[in-house]
């Protein structure tokens, strides 16, 4: 590497330059120069606070769902092509992996109507298979590709609509992506930094919100004992006992009997907004889908003086009675607070989960632990720094001061590239610069000793720096090749914070081989140039 | 100033005393993980939910303890310990165990009511300021100071929020304990602050910290640990036997192991905790101390090019008490930084660098007393084998590889001139 002197010494000003504009722009003020550092260098979720939840979609529902309302459209099919059955059912699957096991029973089949079944199937539903249990039954499942078709489109649906509810919040930064094996595990990973209100946002994500607007048939009862008992004990065709969600802490219970099948469902309302209505109340109002506004319009005409129910995840939000017609745009009044109005909206607007979810890991923190992480990590990376520093000048003196600068430029190149490359700095990314500064030093220590080693053995000052250097060169590679792959399997194996550190170790070793090998190189020469036949070196 | 200017101290000669102490050190850590009955995991590889509480004084462990047994929807054992290491005093870790995702869940919530239920002021129609997000306070504030009659825009009233809850984050770790200390937010005035008296009051208690971690995902990072630690090794074992003889290979990931063993023994017998940040550490030291032995191995390398009859005993010496000033020097900077960090890196990263102390003087003692050693046994038994078939004399049968350069085999056997 016995290159000119300048060009090297340019190179080695325009990176400093380099690095420093990525770490600090172009300041001018104080107050500008924390601002562009604090920007430049992102935190992780441990030093800002946030939540980092990941969540299973539960996709058997989705498969379930699609089953039970196959069945459904087959009833009808079967009665048009006058085929009898005497039994129809879906089983219900509580797990994840069991997905596949989901099969529609049709039993009671007359075999001299076989064959018109099975086309009927394999025409009007293509992606289920049928199999023959005897000589009446049949199974219908899913067919394995349209299975895995389903399972992935379920998790992307999600994806896409919690994306959408965490949009609403404006948030600058957050992640929601795939996670875990595919086709496997149907996991979810969202990270929202700098969220301070992990409930809400948890609940925002985990509620499937599945609205119906259906027809209130009788209530209020004050239990599900008192509607029975005025029903003799038998709920009437086509309806179901539904709770009005409670409101504050002492209000007591209502029931009512709504119709099962809904007048409007969720999916066919649109652009919903929160307002407020006379007298402070809290409300969303809505717009419909035209073909849902001209059913909605027959309905309410047809039906003035009754009731119709919200129902929002199978608890009733508000009670209403039909004064008018309503063609295509309605209020939903009686919500609790002002968040409950926001929250509907955002509901409505980004749609109803295709499955639920479950979550599997949170990790909520505040962002209280992160400022005294950061403090922390700043004190240990000062005192090391000095300790490091204060060694190195006492015991290879001036050139003590040659693995110094080495070492400054290190860290600076370091935070440059974390600031470059958007990385993000966690606790343990800080905890990767400390340990950069131990490890670093140690590319130094090595060729120091060997010049003096060679020094020792009787060679020129010239001759002992090169072949200081050239001798430590591979031990040099070789030690950093290491820790290099050590790091890249953390950074493929661990999570976030993990990730963090090996990024940061990586990058501060490789910066190490520019600055303890060509920069320490150039500063001795720089020494040696000057000086036509030195005798020593302070080493 | 120079600790070594040339040693010749009896390194491998001596070296039985330090191969018993790794036994004995050894056979001691695994004893502790055995009669502890395993090791202490944190919760991200044994699961279950987690709280971390801050009070405004000293905290009842035991009241905490009973009043999270009563509440019918927490299933499972709960445990509450003191947090110690952290700033904040007064700091407690409210834990259940792993269970069922749905029922974690449960308890989450859960143990969060529970504390508002009993510490806070459930029926105070006022907020609590030290459990309340920026939003809702916002809006309290807002529509306080409007019916106060004091103006103020929503881009000052952000500001002013923002800097009320960022004080007492990082400045009061979170706890607000008198009015007076928010005085010094900017934009803070004594009707914004009559405002703050009006509408909040000071709860004793901010929770810092919620975690839950399901058995699924707690499977998932114990495999990805586990995975990570292996490929490492594996790539490791590889690059050096590429780089020197396969042996030499071998040795150095016998001495990682061993520092592994003993480092995770040390935890054992401290009681310290093992989270996926332990695990990086590990690693960390798994790649220090294969510099280390690096190290020492190039200058065996190095000096068994330049002598070529003298017995490899001699020669590892050698290299050894060469590299000795090196090895001091990097293990003593490298420790330095290290106890820089468990001294002032606090209680997240304390295991971290605990693993590190521990495996900075493990690895460093282990590339000379273990590594080598290793080496030195298999030449010494492949040459007592190979010396009854007659070629007698002081013949290695170790082969060379030049640094840098292609490998070249040396013959085994024969005496190369």
């Amino acid at each position: 590497m016995k290159k000119n002197l300048n060009t090297r010494t340019i190179v080695i000003v325009v990176t400093i330059l380099v690095c420093v504009l990525g770490i600090i722009g172009v300041p001018k003020s104080m107050a500008d120069l924390k601002r562009n550092f604090r920007d430049n260098i992102r935190l992780g979720l441990d030093l800002r606070g946030g939540s980092h939840l990941v969540l299973q979609v539960k996709v058997h529902e989705a498969v379930m769902g699609d089953a039970n309302q196959t069945m459904e459209h087959l009833k009808d099919d079967l009665r048009k092509a006058g085929i009898t059955w005497t039994e129809m059912s879906v089983n219900e699957v509580q797990k994840v992996e069991d997905s596949g096991d989901v099969a529609l029973t049709a039993k009671g089949i007359p075999a001299a109507q076989s064959s018109a079944f099975r086309s009927l199937v394999s025409d009007r539903y293509p992606t289920y298979a049928v199999t023959v249990l005897n000589s009446s039954d049949y199974a219908l499942k899913l067919k394995p590709t349209d299975l895995i078709a389903m399972e992935r489109e379920t998790v992307q649906r999600t994806i896409d609509t919690i994306g959408n509810r965490i949009d609403a919040l404006g948030l600058a930064e957050k992640t929601v992506t795939a996670y875990g094996r595919s086709g496997a595990d149907f996991q979810i990973l969202v990270q929202l930094p700098g969220v301070d209100d992990p409930a809400h946002v948890q609940e925002l994500i985990g509620t499937a919100a599945k609205l119906e607007i259906c027809a209130v048939k009788d209530g209020p009862f004050p239990g599900k004992d008192a509607a029975l008992a005025q029903h003799s004990g038998v709920l009437p065709l086509n309806t179901k006992l539904v709770q009005m969600k409670p409101r504050g802490a002492d209000s007591a219970e209502q029931w009512f009997l709504v119709d099962r099948n809904a007048v409007v469902s969720g999916n066919e309302l649109r652009n919903a907004r929160p307002g407020q209505g006379d007298m402070q109340k809290f409300l969303t109002t809505f717009s419909m889908s035209p073909e849902a506004g001209q059913r909605f319009g027959r309905y309410t005409e047809a039906n003035i003086g009754n009731r119709l129910a919200v129902v929002l995840d199978n608890k009733i939000v508000s009670v209403a009675t039909i004064q008018s017609r309503i063609d295509d745009s309605g209020q939903i009044e009686g919500l609790g607070s002002e968040e409950e109005a926001v929250d509907l909206a955002r509901y409505l607007r980004s749609g109803s989960l295709p499955a639920g979810v479950e979550y599997l890991q949170v990790d909520s923190i505040g962002p209280s632990l992160g400022a005294d992480s950061i403090a922390a990590g700043m004190r240990a990376g000062i005192a090391g720094l000095a300790a490091v520093v204060v060694v190195m000048l006492l015991y290879y003196r001036r050139s003590g001061v040659n693995a110094v600068l080495a070492l400054v430029l290190n860290t600076v190149i370091l935070l440059a590239a974390v600031s470059y490359f958007h990385a993000v700095l966690t606790l343990p990314g800080i905890a990767g610069v400390i340990l950069t500064i131990g490890m670093a030093v140690d590319s130094n220590v090595l060729i120091f000793e060997r010049i003096r080693e060679e020094l020792r053995s009787g060679k020129s000052v010239v001759a002992a720096v090169d072949t200081g250097f050239s001798k430590a060169w591979w031990t040099i590679v070789d030690t950093h090749v290491t820790t290099v792959v050590s790091c890249a399997f953390l950074f493929l194996f661990g999570e976030g914070p993990v990730k963090g550190f090996a990024v940061t170790l990586v990058i501060g070793l490789i910066a190490n081989i520019f600055t303890a090998v060509f920069v320490s190189r150039t500063i001795f020469d720089y020494e040696l140039s000057g000086h036509r036949q030195l005798e020593t070196l302070s080493i | 100033m120079e600790l070594f200017k040339t040693t010749d101290y009896d390194f491998l000669g001596k070296k039985w005393p330090f191969i018993i102490a790794s036994v004995i050190l050894s056979v001691a850590g695994i004893g502790s993980i055995i009669v502890h009955g395993g090791l202490n995991y944190g919760i991200d590889f044994k699961g279950g939910a987690q709280v971390m509480v801050t009070f405004a004084s000293t905290p009842q462990l035991e009241k905490i303890r009973s009043v999270m047994k009563q509440s019918p929807k927490i299933h499972g054992e709960v445990s509450v310990q003191n947090f110690t290491g952290g700033t904040a005093p007064n700091t407690v870790l409210i834990e259940t165990e792993i269970q069922e995702e749905r029922q974690l869940n449960i308890n989450r919530q859960a143990m969060e009511d529970v504390l508002a239920n009993t510490f806070g002021q459930p029926g105070n129609p006022k907020l609590d300021l030290n459990n309340t997000p920026s939003d809702t306070l916002s809006a309290r504030l807002g529509s306080a100071l409007a019916q106060a009659g004091i103006p103020v825009n929503d881009t000052q009233l952000q500001q002013l929020v923002t800097g009320i809850l960022a004080y007492r984050d990082k400045d009061l770790s979170g706890l607000v304990t008198n009015f007076q200390q928010l005085a010094s937010v900017p934009g803070m005035n004594s009707g914004i602050m009559n405002a703050l008296q009006q509408e909040t009051y000071l709860g004793t208690y901010h929770v810092g910290r919620v975690q839950m971690v399901g058995p699924k995902v707690g499977e998932q990072l114990r495999t990805k640990a586990v995975l990570a630690t292996l490929y490492a090794l594996a790539g490791m074992l590889a690059y050096i036997a590429f780089r020197f003889e396969w042996i030499y290979g071998l040795g150095a990931v016998i001495a990682c192991f061993h520092d592994t063993i003993i480092t995770i023994g040390l935890f054992s017998i401290f009681n310290e905790q093992i989270s996926m940040t332990v695990i990086a550490a590990l690693l960390t030291l798994v790649g220090y101390s294969m510099n280390d032995t690096i190290v020492i191995f190039d200058r065996i390398r190095e000096n068994l090019k330049l002598s070529r009859r003298e017995p490899l005993e001699k020669v590892m010496n050698k290299a050894v008490n060469q590299t000795l000033s090196r090895t001091v020097m990097t293990s003593g900077l490298t420790f330095l930084t290290v106890i820089a960090l468990f001294a002032f890196g606090g209680p997240v990263l304390h295991g971290f660098s605990f693993a590190l102390v521990c495996g900075i003087i493990v690895g460093t003692y282990s590339s000379v007393f273990v590594a080598s050693p290793i080496v030195l046994f298999w030449h010494n038994y492949v040459d007592s084998r190979r010396r009854p078939s007659g070629y007698g004399g002081a013949a290695r049968t170790d082969t060379v590889r030049t640094g840098g350069a292609k490998p070249v085999k040396g013959v085994i056997g024969k005496v190369v001139k």
